[in-house]
């Protein structure tokens, strides 16, 4: 294979369920799985006659998305029907946003492996209604469940501004952590929360002319691993098509393609004869929805700091290394138990380790956030400060920690309790020490003679004034103080 | 009179509508259809230069409901009117392009 120069180009379409209580257009619950057809109403099962309303919900939470997101609000948007005839969508139509969208034209900033930022465009973001779910497996026809019809979708669509597998996955990464950030979507991967949809395709250079391969569309993408490795998979399989055939993008050989996630590979689809025609058209049955200062200015009051801005401020003003801010910035309540930590005077490197070492942990195994393990962020602050002024050591942070979780108890108390306090006052160690020394005259020579042998005498001798303070003294005391009297005596 | 839809356009217009139509049909619907679209063309000889653009024709705008979930119909009432079903399922000719818009 002879080397190529190319550049891989990469737009999204993102679906991300927003996290009301209800669907978009009527009152059933939304749900994960459950009995089919048991969240159904004449509305979402399309019933003629019936009159869909809209969830005053969703479209805030889309327009809260829409502002983190930096697009754009028009005073003006309106509804629109796409049809198609599809059994999963028994209205044959899906209420959708065609020429006057909820919102448009804003840009996400993603963070990039060199620690740097990129800002992906963003051409538009709209809301929109979900489908049911078909299944194929039970026998010779398909069975449609429509609980999951009429669940609000906020689908983002970016511009071609993405240039590798690696953007397209921080991209991913970073929605996910704004839409969870403002409570917008759970954005649970799992259970389809967000689901995305690359354009895939290379732009090469070849004796120094440009030459653009067509495009990849691959379809339902609903994890960070396959997302990532679609693109990867495409870069490799457009190069190879490119140099076979010499194959360019052109006219209607765009292309449909899922993801085998066994074989991690892309696969064609069946593809389609003709073009679909959505035929949009103004939904007569729903009215527009126009925006006013007053209104905007309210769901603007609910934006809060991004957690791109947030990782950065960590670092900048709290000197945490990026992928310490990273890992605290991952949820918000997480980033906001630290912050305030050490808003309360709290050394930020220190409350970081404590809860990246123990925090973090309990909450992994405990399954919530670790600013949900119960205890407060005084008692954090507290229980750091504690550790800098030497009154307890590292080890002993760890065990405060996880008891303050199950007791209504400060640290200085549990410390106390749990006799974890440790030993500062120099007047007190010096009587250890001095009985140490006193006690190992061999011990004592041999850590002066400057042999080999003095390193490993100097660890007994401090082991031993540790075992006499019964492990409460601070080592760094005994330690000065050891090698203050042994330079002395000299 | 030359017709405004043709033949051809009549039966595409049948596909996306998933109606089966005969040649007979067709040959009448494509005479229907173009003799609508011939008389709302009347409407071009209107002047709209100075007329906005409507989106809805109600003057009404911003219409919420709550977030509030409310009772939905069992399966059985949900499948009830289906012509065919399995289970609690509706149950229809297999799909073979699982391809949705959503
Ligand atoms: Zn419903």
């Amino acid at each position: 294979m002879s080397e190529l120069e190319y550049k891989v180009i990469v737009g999204l379409e993102i679906h991300v369920q927003l996290a009301t209580r209800t669907k978009m257009f009527c009152s059933c619950g939304l749900g994960f799985g459950g009995e089919a057809n048991t969240r159904v109403c004449p509305v979402c099962i399309g019933m003629p006659g019936v009159l869909p309303v809209m969830n005053k919900q969703a479209f805030e939470y889309s327009v809260l998305a829409a502002l983190a997101l930096n697009c754009n609000i028009p005073s003006f948007t309106k509804w629109d029907r796409k049809s198609y005839y599809y059994p999963d969508l028994p209205k044959n139509y899906q209420i959708s946003q065609y020429d006057l969208p909820m919102s448009e034209h804003g840009y996400i900033e993603i963070p990039l492996e060199d620690g740097t930022t990129k800002k992906i465009r963003i051409l538009r973001a709209h809301l929109e209604e979900d489908a049911g779910k078909n299944t194929h497996t039970f026998g010779n026809f398909s069975a449609i469940d429509l609980n999951r019809t009429g669940t609000p979708l906020l689908e983002i669509v970016t511009e071609p501004d993405l240039s590798s597998g690696a953007e397209v996955k921080a991209l991913a990464v970073e929605l996910q952590r704004i839409v969870r950030y403002l409570g917008v979507s759970h954005g649970d991967m799992q259970k389809g929360h967000m689901r995305f949809e690359p354009n895939i395709n290379l732009e090469i250079i070849k004796e120094g002319k440009a030459y653009r391969t067509p495009i990849t569309e691959v379809k339902n993408l609903n994890s960070f691993r396959a997302l990532e490795g679609s693109v990867k998979y495409e870069t490799v399989r457009q190069l190879d098509e490119f140099m076979e055939t010499g194959v360019t993008f052109g006219m209607g050989n765009k292309r449909t393609f899922g993801w085998d996630d066994v074989n991690e590979c892309t696969v064609l689809q069946r593809e389609k004869e003709e073009a679909h025609d959505y035929r949009y058209f103004p939904d007569p049955d729903l009215v527009p929805v126009e925006m006013n200062d007053e209104w905007l200015a309210e769901i603007k009051g609910q934006l809060c700091e991004l957690p791109i801005q947030k990782q950065q401020r960590f670092v900048d003003e709290y000197k945490l290394s990026e992928y310490d801010a990273a890992v605290l910035t991952g949820d918000r309540a997480t980033a906001e138990f630290f912050d305030g930590a050490v808003k309360l005077g709290a050394d930020a490197k220190r409350v970081c380790n404590i809860l990246t070492q123990t925090g973090l942990k309990m909450a992994n195994e405990k399954g919530c956030s670790a600013a949900e393990l119960g205890v407060s962020v005084e008692n954090l602050a507290t229980l750091a400060k504690m550790v800098d002024a030497g009154d307890i050591n590292a080890n002993a942070a760890t065990k405060i920690f996880e008891e303050m979780t199950a007791s209504d108890k400060g640290p200085a108390v549990l410390a106390g309790k749990l006799n974890l306090v440790q030993k500062s006052d120099a007047g007190e160690i010096e009587g250890f020490v001095d009985e140490v020394l006193g006690a190992n005259a061999e011990a004592v020579a041999e850590a002066k003679s400057g042999s080999k042998k003095s390193k490993k005498a100097m660890g007994f001798l401090m082991g031993q004034v540790m075992q006499k303070s019964k492990g409460q003294a601070n080592p760094q005391v005994v330690s000065q103080l050891l090698n203050k009297k042994l330079g002395e005596s000299e | 009179m030359s017709n405004k839809i043709d033949e051809a356009q009549a039966r595409q217009v049948a596909k996306l509508s998933r109606l089966d139509l005969t040649d007979d049909e067709i040959k009448r619907f494509s005479g229907d259809l173009s003799s609508i679209l011939e008389y709302i063309e009347k409407l071009d000889e209107l002047n709209t230069d100075s007329v906005e653009p409507l989106a809805h024709c109600l003057p009404v705008h911003n219409v919420f409901r709550a977030d509030v979930p409310k009772e939905s119909l069992t399966a059985e009432q949900a499948v009830a009117n289906a012509p065919e079903r399995y289970d609690n399922y509706f149950k229809v000719p297999k799909v073979l392009d699982d391809n949705s818009g959503a």
